[in-house]
C-alpha cells in the first residue's frame, strides 16, 4: 500500500495500455513447433544441474531461512539439496518488505477491530499469515497480476490497492471495491480456486498478446479438493503459461484439517503430477518467501512454465468473526503458533543483523498506525450509498426491463420519504 | 396428534427441528448418512448437523475433502449402492460446481435406468437471502432446479415443517433438492418435537393448523403430489408463497386486515411438485392471486406459478395474476439488500393493484 507501489503498479497500467487493442498472436511461442512445456521443465532443471524429476519434487526439507528465534538457520549443518538453495534477498528488499508486513499485521488488527464494533459485515483474517501476504506480490512487476481470494485483502493492499478499497467487499457496500485493471489484481474470489482459471486465462491472453506478463494465484490449503484448482494446473502446464500457483496452507478449511483434505505426502507435491515444479516454505519465514517467490517469478517469466508454492502457515483467528474456532482446534495449537510469528520474527532478524534500527522501527510503526488511521477514519465514515445503483452495472445498457424495476424502487423510496 | 399442549411445546428454532429430523432419521434407517464440508465436529456452519458425528459415528457423519462435484457424485454411487446419503451444500452459490453431477446425473438416472437406479438421496442447501451475507451467500436457486425435469424441490417455511418436510425428503425414493432458508434458521416456533416424530413415524396423515405448530398436510403425500397448505385464510385474494417469503407475506396480510381486505396466504411447501389443485381452489374461491418470492423474477418459479393460475383459472379471475419477486440483478451486498427483498410494502402496494374497483 505504500505509494511507490501504488505509483508502480498506476504507472504500469497505462505504459502498457497502448497495447489494448494489440492483435493476438505474434510471439515466437505461439508459432507452430514451439518448445515443448517438458522440454522448458528440462531446461530449467538443467539450470540447476539437477534431473527434471528433482526439481518438480518440493525439497525433502522445508525452505527455511531465518527460524522462529529469528536466527539464520540453514547453516546450521544442513545442506541445502541441489536446486533447493535460495539465496538471501537484498537488503532493501528486505526492509521493504519489512515496512508491509507491519502494515498487513496492522491493518488486520484495524479489521478485526472494526467488525467487532459493527463497520464491516464480516472479515475472514490472515492474521499470521501476514509474511504470505506480502510475500506474493513482492516481486511482481507493473504489469503482472495477482489472483487472490476472499482471505488475502492484506496481499491485495501490498499489491496497491488501497486499504478502504480492498474492504469494501466486506463493508457490505459493492461486491469489489477496486477496478481491477488499475491495480492489476483480480477481485478477491469467493467461490473457492475459481479464480485460479482466471489467473491462468489472463496469463494465456497476455502471453497471445506479446505481453510479459507474470500471474500470481492464490489459495488455501482446502481449496485445493476443488476441481478448478486442479483444472487451473493442468492448462497452465499444458499451455506452459508464467503463473505462480500460491497456496497458503493454514492448516485449516474452516473446521476441516489438512490430513482430512489430502493423502499427498505435501501440497507442493501436486505440482509434480501437472509437469510443474513444487516446492513447500516456511510460511512465516518472510526471508524465505521473498526468496522463493524471487526464483519463482524469475524462472516463469523466463519461460520456465508454471509453478506451484505451498506456504506452511497457521490462521491464527477464526474462519471469520462468525465462526467458533474452539469446536474444532486446541487454544495451545493457536499458541504454539503464536511463538512462530511471523512479524516478531522478522523483526528480530533484521535488528540483529542491524538492518532495522530503533529509529526506523519506529518510522515502520508509525507508517502502520497511519495506515490503520485512515481506514478506520474512511470505514467509519457514513458512506452514501444510492440503491439505484443496483440496476447501473449489470449490462453495458440497461434492459427495458431494468429500467422498469429502476423505476419502481425509485417511486417506493420516494413515498417512503413523503 | 390433532393438538400439542401448552406443557409440551417449546419454543424451537428451525436449525434445531432439521437437526431432530437428521437425527431420527439416521435412527431410523441404518442406510441414511450425512455428509459435506464442515458437517462433522463443526456441525455445519448453521450447526444443522450438530452433534451428528458424535452421536453416530464418523460412519455416517462426515466431512469430506472440499469440493462439491466430489459430494454430489459420491452420493450418486452411495444411492447406486444402497444407501441413502443426506449431503450438504454450504451455501446456495457453493452448489454451483455440484451442478453437472445433478443435473445430468442425479436427475436423470431413475428415467435412464427405466426404473431401475433410483436416486433416493437429499441434497440440502442452505438457500436465498436476508442475511446480510456478502456476494454469492444468497442466492436464491431453486428456479434452476425446479426446472431440471427428474428433481423434486422442497422449501419449509415453519419450523414444523421442517422437521416433517426433511423425514419425508430422506424417505423419499426421489432425488430431493432441501432447500433451507437461511434467514429462518434461528426463527423459532411453538413446536413439539417429540409429538411430531411420533406422529411422522405412525405414518399419521394431514393436520394444518394457521400457525403451523403442527405442520401442513401429510408431509409424505406432499413429496409424492405436491402439498400446499392454507397459512391464513382469507376471501378476497391469494397470495402464493414459501420458505423464505412466507413471514413477509403473513405480515403483509395481517396489516391488509386493517383495511378490510382479506387475504388468503398459501404456503406451496413443495415446488415440484407443485399442488396446483390447492392454490386453484382458493384463487376460484377469492377471484385475485398475488404469487410472491425472493427470486429474480425472470425465468422464476413465481412466474411459472402464475402462469398456472391464470390457465386454470381465468374464469374466476377479477383481474391479472401478479407477481412480487425480486429484481432481475445480482443478489445485492449487505447494505443494500432490503431494496431487493419483497418486503411488506411492496406486497401491500401489489395487493393494491388487484383489480378492487368494481
Ligand atoms: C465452491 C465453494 N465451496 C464452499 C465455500 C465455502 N467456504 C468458504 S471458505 C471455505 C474454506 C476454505 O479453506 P481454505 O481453502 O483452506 O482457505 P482458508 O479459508 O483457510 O484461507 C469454505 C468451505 C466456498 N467459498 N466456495
Amino acid at each position: 500500500m505504500s505509494d511507490d507501489v501504488r505509483d508502480r503498479v498506476r504507472h504500469g497500467t497505462d505504459e502498457t495500455a497502448g497495447s489494448a487493442g494489440g492483435a493476438v498472436g505474434g510471439p515466437d511461442e505461439t508459432a507452430a513447433g514451439a518448445e515443448q512445456p517438458t522440454n522448458r521443465v528440462r531446461a530449467a532443471a538443467r539450470s540447476f544441474g539437477i534431473t527434471p524429476e528433482d526439481y518438480m519434487l518440493p525439497a525433502r526439507h522445508l525452505i527455511r531461512i531465518v527460524g522462529p528465534d529469528g536466527r539464520v538457520c540453514r547453516s546450521a549443518g544442513e545442506d541445502p539439496e541441489p536446486g533447493h538453495d535460495y539465496p538471501l534477498p537484498a537488503d532493501e528488499d528486505l526492509l521493504a518488505a519489512y515496512r508491509r508486513l507491519v502494515t498487513g499485521r496492522r491493518l488486520n488488527e484495524q479489521n478485526s477491530a472494526l467488525v467487532r464494533q459493527g463497520r464491516m459485515a464480516v472479515y475472514p483474517s490472515s492474521y499470521g499469515q501476514e509474511a504470505c501476504q506480502v510475500a506474493a506480490s513482492a516481486h511482481l512487476e507493473p504489469q503482472d497480476w495477482l489472483f487472490p481470494t476472499y482471505r488475502d485483502a492484506v496481499a491485495v493492499i501490498s499489491r496497491g490497492v488501497p486499504p478502504e478499497e480492498a474492504m469494501t467487499l466486506f463493508r457490505g457496500d459493492w461486491h469489489s471495491g477496486y477496478d481491477p485493471r488499475e491495480y492489476r489484481v483480480g477481485i478477491e474470489s469467493t467461490p473457492l480456486t475459481t479464480q485460479l482459471l482466471h489467473g491462468v486465462g489472463l496469463a494465456h491472453a497476455a502471453r497471445l498478446r506479446g505481453e510479459d506478463t507474470v500471474v500470481v494465484a492464490l489459495c488455501g490449503d482446502g481449496a485445493t479438493s476443488e476441481g478448478d484448482f486442479h483444472e487451473a494446473l493442468n492448462f497452465a502446464a499444458v499451455f506452459h503459461l508464467p503463473v505462480v500457483f500460491f497456496v497458503q496452507n493454514n492448516q485449516y478449511a474452516i473446521s476441516v484439517p489438512l490430513e482430512r483434505q489430502t493423502a499427498a505426502p505435501s501440497l507442493a507435491h501436486k505440482a509434480v503430477g501437472y509437469g510443474m515444479a513444487g516446492e513447500r516454505v516456511d510460511g512465516n519465514d518472510l526471508v524465505a518467501l521473498l526468496a522463493v517467490f524471487e526464483r519463482a517469478v524469475r524462472l516463469t517469466r523466463e519461460g520456465s512454465g508454471p509453478l506451484l508454492i505451498e506456504a506452511l502457515t497457521y490462521r491464527i483467528e477464526a474462519h471469520t468473526n462468525a465462526d467458533d474456532a474452539t469446536r474444532y482446534r486446541t487454544d495451545e495449537e493457536a499458541e504454539h503458533w503464536r511463538t512462530l510469528d511471523p512479524v516478531t520474527r522478522m523483526r528480530t532478524y533484521l535488528s540483529d543483523r542491524g538492518l532495522l534500527t530503533d529509529d526506523l522501527q519506529a518510522e515502520v510503526q508509525a507508517a502502520a498506525e497511519q495506515a490503520a488511521a485512515e481506514l478506520r477514519e474512511g470505514m467509519n465514515a457514513e458512506q452514501e450509498l444510492d440503491p439505484q445503483e443496483l440496476f447501473a452495472h449489470v449490462f453495458t445498457v440497461p434492459t427495458p426491463q431494468l429500467v422498469e424495476q429502476s423505476a419502481q424502487l425509485a417511486d417506493e423510496l420516494a413515498r417512503e420519504e413523503a | 396428534m390433532m393438538s400439542t399442549t401448552a406443557e409440551t411445546t417449546t419454543p424451537v428454532t428451525m436449525a434445531t427441528a432439521l437437526n431432530a429430523a437428521l437425527a431420527d432419521a439416521l435412527t431410523a434407517d441404518p442406510g441414511v448418512l450425512v455428509f459435506g464440508e464442515d458437517v462433522g465436529i463443526l456441525g455445519g456452519v448453521f450447526r444443522v448437523t450438530d452433534g451428528l458425528a458424535e452421536r453416530f459415528g464418523a460412519d455416517r457423519c462426515f466431512d469430506t475433502p472440499l469440493a462439491e462435484s466430489g459430494i454430489a457424485g459420491t452420493a450418486v454411487g452411495m444411492a447406486i449402492g444402497g444407501l441413502r446419503p443426506v449431503i450438504e451444500m454450504q451455501f446456495d452459490a457453493f452448489a454451483y460446481p455440484a451442478f453437472q453431477q445433478v443435473v445430468s446425473h442425479i436427475a436423470k438416472m431413475r428415467n435412464r435406468t427405466r426404473g431401475a437406479l433410483a436416486m433416493s438421496m437429499v441434497i440440502r442447501i442452505p438457500y436465498a437471502g436476508g442475511i446480510g451475507g456478502v456476494e454469492h451467500h444468497s442466492d436464491s436457486s431453486e428456479a434452476y432446479y425446479a426446472h431440471t425435469p427428474g428433481l423434486k424441490v422442497v422449501t419449509p417455511a415453519t419450523v414444523a415443517d421442517a422437521y416433517l418436510l426433511l423425514r419425508a425428503a430422506i424417505d423419499s425414493d426421489d432425488p430431493v433438492v432441501f432447500l433451507e432458508p437461511k434467514k429462518l434458521y434461528f426463527a423459532k416456533d411453538q413446536v413439539d418435537l417429540a409429538a411430531l416424530r411420533a406422529r411422522y413415524e405412525a405414518g399419521a396423515g394431514a393436520t394444518s393448523t394457521s400457525d403451523g405448530s403442527e405442520g401442513g398436510g401429510d408431509p409424505r403425500a406432499a413429496l409424492e403430489a405436491g402439498g400446499a397448505t392454507i397459512a391464513r385464510s382469507g376471501t378476497d385474494a391469494t397470495l402464493v408463497a414459501y420458505g423464505p417469503s412466507l413471514p413477509a407475506v403473513l405480515a403483509a396480510a395481517a396489516a391488509a386486515e386493517a383495511d378490510g381486505r382479506s387475504l388468503e396466504v398459501i404456503d406451496a411447501r413443495t415446488i415440484v411438485p407443485f399442488d396446483d389443485a390447492a392454490v386453484v381452489a382458493s384463487v376460484r374461491r377469492t377471484g385475485r392471486a398475488l404469487v410472491v418470492s425472493e427470486e429474480s423474477g425472470f425465468g422464476s418459479v413465481a412466474g411459472e406459478i402464475a402462469a398456472r393460475i391464470q390457465e386454470r383459472c381465468f374464469h374466476s379471475l377479477r383481474g391479472p395474476v401478479l407477481r412480487v419477486t425480486g429484481f432481475d440483478i445480482p443478489y445485492p451486498p449487505p447494505k443494500l439488500e432490503q431494496h431487493f427483498l419483497p418486503g411488506v410494502d411492496r406486497i401491500l402496494d401489489a395487493v393494491d393493484d388487484l383489480q378492487w374497483e368494481d
